[in-house]
């Protein structure tokens, strides 16, 4: 007398689980591909630009006097004290 | 101690993806270039701390994403420029529907939480191993494999439900959708 109860059938469970899962595994698939191939195509439009001249500049003289170009380039903030309160 | 012409070359051949990496970081192009040069500054400036034989590059990019870092919490809240910003850098015009789906690709991967983008576009455009990537973002591998995950899955939401509600120009990816297929 084997009486067999299923208080907790876990199919309704399973079935939420299906029924909110929309994307096919094929579909998914597809678009992981698209994904890295559109991820791709927006880095290299940006690479393909090469090496603007500004840092083509900027390594140059960094080579030629470091010491100078540092304070020029890294010194943005300190410039604020050069403000002339007489404008 | 300066002047050593393979380190210039070297930072110099790694400018172009730096700044593909700063772009997708700030969403501003000119934003961007200045954070290329800070790093740059900041690289010649501790080359002593860099280990010859290891990847530049990598060392590159974990300068420029601590600045980054800094100044976003300096800044707190990030205004993103809204459109033109990234456009206007582009080289190219695509066409006009890979142009609608290269800004909508763009407007999602905007959407993104950053340190899911950095781990995605680290790993699935800049062309750096997971390990390199946990390295650069100073944390575990594991860390980036579940945000590149996590980001690869967000994206696909994204454009998938754009797509629908859009029924865009790309007949291709409308028959995708509609469950056509092959």
């Amino acid at each position: 007398m084997s009486e067999r109860k299923h208080p907790a059938r876990p199919e309704g469970a399973i079935h939420v689980r299906s029924s909110s899962v929309r994307t096919s595994p094929a579909l998914n698939r597809d678009i992981q591909t698209k994904i890295g191939q559109q991820l791709r195509a927006v880095y290299d439009d940006i690479v393909d630009q090469g090496v603007p001249d500004r840092f083509v500049e900027l390594l140059r003289s960094l080579d030629r006097d470091p010491a100078k170009v540092t304070k020029e380039g890294a010194g943005g903030e300190g410039a604020k004290g050069d403000e002339d309160p007489t404008e | 101690m300066s002047g050593d012409p393979s380190v210039r070359d070297a930072m110099l051949a790694a400018v172009p993806s730096l700044r593909a990496f700063a772009i997708s970081l700030s969403a501003n192009v000119d934003r961007a270039d200045d954070l290329v040069q800070e790093t740059l500054l900041r690289a010649w400036a501790n080359i002593d701390s860099f280990e010859p034989g290891t990847n530049m590059s990598a060392w590159l990019f974990t300068i420029l994403r601590n600045l980054f870092r800094s100044e976003y919490r300096k800044r707190r809240r990030e205004v993103p420029d809204s459109d033109g910003s990234y456009a206007d850098s582009m080289k190219t015009q695509p066409e006009q529907s890979s142009r609608v789906e290269f800004e909508e690709f763009r407007e999602a991967l905007a959407k993104l939480p950053s340190d899911q983008r950095e781990a995605l576009i680290l790993v699935g455009a800049s062309g750096f191993s997971y390990e390199e990537a946990a390295m650069i973002c100073e944390c575990a591998v594991g860390t980036i494999k579940s945000r590149v995950n996590r980001a690869r899955t967000r994206l696909a939401e994204l454009l998938a439900i754009e797509s629908i509600e859009d029924l865009g120009p790309d007949r291709e990816l409308r028959a995708v959708f509609s469950g056509g297929g092959s």
